[in-house]
């Protein structure tokens, strides 16, 4: 199961907790696929208003580690300020950092996230960092405090599934020790199997299991296509190859023709 | 005084961040604050004067992906 910070995930399935029709359809999410982490945001509450307590109460009774993110901010002292506002909420110095540098295909600002990463982690924060998978930008965050990756398989709501599968595995190759985690465009489970086949340490998404029809039987076919992804990537898959092998041995075959 | 509380101008006497919070119905939510774009920890609240124009944030747990 994957260690970040030190701490030991029961699932290697992080869970989104936006986009469901209703809280309990959220809470069986959850129940049924075992999500070991939930991601959470911070929005305005009016004055007297319930909806961020109560909500809060829903992901306390969990019992599930809590993920707060800085979605939507677009600059450092955004995401920073952001950042502080979520350690005293939520009780946790866990951050999934975003920010954000391009309004449409919400593209990680790498510049603006290595700087954030850096003045966080002198904070002490536990830096998660939503990035590309480019080797260079996860080397800097890597070296601005960052103990955990957490690159792109597509933009963030496409569903598209693991759009550079060579540049994933060159980060597994690059950082065999650094967790490393699939956020965001994840489709299918079998695209979250492909990651884990990878060597990836967890995927972690949340509009493929909120917006499926029966919300809470996606969540428990993910936490199953990822338990498979684990599963065979410590079974060592087999190389693939041009030319055809036959499997049934040609000795004792019979001469018919 | 006009304050801006959450992008809304309100009228307001309260004298601290922490007034403002006891008035607005927030007393003992888990809620984050900041004023002008600055984080203000809840333990600075009773310590933070608000002045005509400022600028607060009221934010509380939400979904997120």
């Amino acid at each position: 199961m994957p260690v970040f910070y030190g701490t030991e995930i029961a699932s290697a399935l992080m869970l989104g907790t936006a986009l469901y029709p209703s809280p309990a359809i959220l809470a069986e999410a959850f129940r049924r696929s075992g999500a070991g982490v939930a991601t959470v945001s911070l929005r305005r509450e009016a004055g007297g208003g319930r909806e961020g307590q109560d909500f809060w109460a829903l992901i306390r009774d969990l019992g599930v580690r809590v993920l707060p993110n800085t979605a939507g901010c677009h600059s450092v002292r955004e995401a920073v300020t952001t950042a502080h506002m979520a350690r005293e909420v939520f009780g946790t110095d866990w951050i999934k950092l975003e920010v954000i540098g391009h309004a449409d295909t919400l593209q990680p600002d790498p510049f603006g996230l290595v700087e954030a990463t850096r003045i966080l982690s002198d904070e002490g924060f536990r830096v998660f960092p939503y990035c590309t998978e480019d080797l260079v930008l996860c080397d800097r965050l890597l070296r601005a405090g960052c103990g955990v990756l957490m690159p792109w398989g597509a933009p963030i709501g496409t569903g598209r599934g693991l759009m550079n599968p060579y540049g994933l595995r060159s980060l597994r190759a690059h950082f065999p020790d650094v967790p490393l985690v699939v956020d965001a465009g994840i489709g299918l489970p079998s695209h979250a199997a492909q990651a884990m086949e990878m060597g990836f340490d967890a995927v972690l998404l949340n509009t493929a299991v909120a917006r499926a029809g029966d919300p809470a039987a996606m969540a428990l076919a993910f936490a199953r296509a990822i338990e498979a992804g684990a599963l065979a990537r410590a079974a060592d898959p087999m190389e693939p190859r041009d030319m055809a092998a036959p499997s049934t041995p040609l000795l004792g075959q019979a001469v018919l023709a | 005084m006009k304050i801006i509380v959450n992008g809304e101008s309100v009228e307001s006497g309260a004298a601290t961040l922490a007034d403002l919070l006891v008035d607005l119905g927030h007393g003992g939510a888990a809620v984050a604050t900041a004023v002008n774009e600055g984080f203000v920890p809840a333990t600075a609240r009773a310590n933070c004067p608000l002045r005509p124009g400022d600028r607060v944030e009221i934010v509380a747990p939400r979904q997120g992906g």
